[in-house]
């Protein structure tokens, strides 16, 4: 017995032409969008936005009343106006993006990886000196915050959703609050705390503190709310199998919300990886290659684009933008390999 | 005396009931499918189903766990390309007329091919009357008077009596079999020339379920229903014409379809026998 498979299709997917009415629509919004901008008072980027936008509703909308009524024309109006919010939204990021890419590159060169600043001035060609120290310096304070904020974050996590015990209200409602706390703050509770008066000096392991207390209440609440999704028949199956709370909540109950819970880990990186007031009080923003958290003061990216940025010249300048490049793509890369370790099965 | 499945008492059940033949009922054309198959990726799930399903008849798709059956009565909806890496291949006429044929707007393909699921999911911020009522403010259709329509879906659906007095009351405060039965009333203020009904009474005892059988039957007098169901003598009571699906490594593939009492009694087909006698495997 032998039956020809068709090919699979997928009939709901418009055909071509059914797109006309929409290519249609989409070159009388280039047209008329020209048309107002030349011809009217809108004008600018702005204006053409706006009528990109209003003309891209209505013309949108009008090709699908005509083929399918009034019903879909609404749908589709809704449609375009909810995409519309999105790509508004996707403006600033990509034009931030854009800038920093087209700034920062310029003054990216090899050696900008492999010389720290100890023998430069921020003023000097940017041939000369480099921000190796400060890339270091940013991986080592975002690994210590991380090694004390991510097992804190997500066993508070833990007792506020599977042990619920005493206080978690109280808890829920400081870590709410700890979220709120302004970020030069941190720094000065670290610097008062462990090193004024104490003849501690700067230190990277002190910069990891303070950026800890931005990172915590971060960690901690999103993966409540991961942990909070994961629905109870989970954990029931896995008592019922007699198991105790902890074996089920360690293998069960943990591993479902594995995604999520790294999805917290990144936003905590993502809160703290670009904050520069913590580090002013806490970790000295040195220019020389410093491996050591825990003695001596220790560059960090956000610092070193400070430093660049009130001296001001044309070279620190660039010097700044190529940091602020660097910064992204440290950060990008962190995101893209954490989602990467999140969606792989074990 | 305790029911027991054998062929002889499923026969018997479908043996016992009246039957309806194809065109005994004026109601147009009714729902066919043609050479259906389905994907899901490059998952081959459903190959070659053609199926008709004659105006005013009951049908059941009966057959192991992931055969197909709730595949293919969504194909018959386009509930199927609700989820992302969802294919298909062939056609779904009703009354003549491919459902996908391009152009079509398939909000009233859905509007016409109702579908009762397997978990009774009443909308939970709305009360019992406005559940019944919900279907003509989500796709905005008219209807002068609305309290003739919310008791006539209640009674069809065999719960007016329970619910008159509380037309108010949240529908989550009802018992599972109420409220699947609330959802076929809410189908049915549509008005669907034809309801798909995915388990619908897998969820439910044996009293409830017995009340909806009742209310399939009295609606197949007015439309067309197809009926997926594990239960055998579900399908030996209430179906004019029972199909066996089956997936036996490869994708889906109906076996053989008939009158109930002949595929309860003489089933053309080994495996048919095997299913519905119990000896499976």
């Amino acid at each position: 017995m032998t039956i020809t498979t068709p090919k699979p299709t997928k009939p709901w997917r418009a055909t071509p032409k059914a797109m006309v009415p929409n290519f249609i629509a989409g070159l009388s919004v280039i047209l008329g969008t020209w048309f107002l901008i030349e011809f009217t008072g809108l004008a600018g980027k702005l204006g053409a936005f706006l009528a990109a936008s209003a003309l891209a509703i209505v013309t949108l909308s009008l090709a699908a009343g005509i083929q399918r009524g009034g019903q879909a024309a609404k749908n589709v109006a809704v449609g375009t106006f909810v995409a519309i919010g999105a790509i508004t939204a996707m403006f600033p990021v990509v034009s931030i993006l854009g800038t920093v890419f087209v700034r920062g590159i310029r003054g990216i060169y090899v050696g900008f990886f492999t010389n720290d600043m100890s023998l430069a001035s921020v003023n000097d060609p940017l041939d000369k000196g480099g921000i190796l120290h400060a890339i270091i310096g940013t991986l080592l304070l975002i690994l210590f915050a991380m090694l004390i904020s991510v097992p804190l974050g997500i066993l508070t996590a833990l007792y506020l959703t599977e042990i619920k015990g005493p206080g978690s209200r109280l808890i829920r409602f400081l870590v709410q609050a700890m979220s709120g706390v302004p970020s030069i703050v941190a720094g000065l509770f670290i610097y008062s705390a462990f090193i004024s008066g104490t003849g501690r000096g700067f230190s990277g392991f002190m910069g990891s503190l303070a950026l800890s207390i931005l990172m915590l209440p971060t960690v901690a609440r999103t993966a409540e709310e991961v942990l909070l999704l994961i629905p109870a028949d989970l954990r029931e199956a896995g008592l019922a199998l007699g198991a105790t709370q902890w074996r089920t909540v360690a293998m069960v109950v943990v591993p479902a919300a594995k995604s999520g819970l790294i999805t917290a880990v990144i936003l905590g990186v993502a809160r703290i990886a670009g904050e520069t007031a913590p580090l002013l009080f806490t970790t000295g923003g040195g220019d020389a290659v410093n491996g050591n958290p825990f003695d001596g003061v220790m560059g960090s990216i956000p610092f070193a684009i400070w430093k660049a940025l009130i001296a001001g010249s044309e070279e620190s300048n660039a010097r700044a933008w190529a940091s602020i490049f660097i910064l992204l793509v440290i950060v990008l890369a962190l995101f893209f390999s954490a989602r990467r370790l999140g969606k792989r099965r074990v | 005396m305790a029911e027991q499945v054998t062929p002889s008492s499923l026969a018997g059940i479908a043996g016992s009931q009246p039957r309806k033949s194809p065109g005994t009922i004026p109601l147009g054309t009714g729902l066919e499918a043609r050479n259906v198959h389905a994907w899901f990726g490059k998952n081959h799930v459903l190959s070659d189903i053609s199926l008709d399903f004659a105006s005013g008849t009951v049908t059941a798709l009966i057959g192991p766990s992931g055969c197909g059956k709730s595949t293919f009565i969504r194909t018959l909806n386009r509930m199927h390309e609700f989820i992302p890496t969802a294919a298909m291949a062939g056609e779904v006429l009703l009354d003549g007329k491919d459902v996908y044929a391009p152009g079509t707007d398939v909000t009233k393909i859905r509007l016409k091919i109702g579908m009762v699921f397997q978990k009774p999911n009443p909308f939970p911020s709305m009360s019992i009357g406005e559940n019944v009522l919900a279907g003509l403010k989500l796709a905005q259709l008219k209807q002068s008077n609305k309290d003739d329509l919310l008791e006539e879906c209640l009674v069809r659906a065999g719960l007016w009596n329970e619910v008159k007095d509380r037309l108010d009351a949240h529908g989550g405060s009802l018992s599972g079999g109420q409220q699947q039965r609330l959802c076929i009333a809410r189908s049915l203020a549509v008005r669907p020339q034809v309801l798909l009904m995915d388990e619908p009474c897998s969820a439910l005892d044996p009293g409830s379920t017995l009340r909806i059988e009742e209310t399939i039957r009295e609606l197949s007098e007015t439309m067309t229903i197809v009926i997926v169901t594990h239960n055998m003598q579900q399908a030996a009571r209430i179906s004019d014409y029972t199909s066996f699906f089956l997936a036996d490594g490869g994708p889906g593939v109906m076996v053989e379809v008939g009158p109930t009492s002949e595929i309860f009694s003489r089933p053309k087909d080994q495996r048919t026998e095997n299913y519905v006698t119990g000896r499976f495997g």
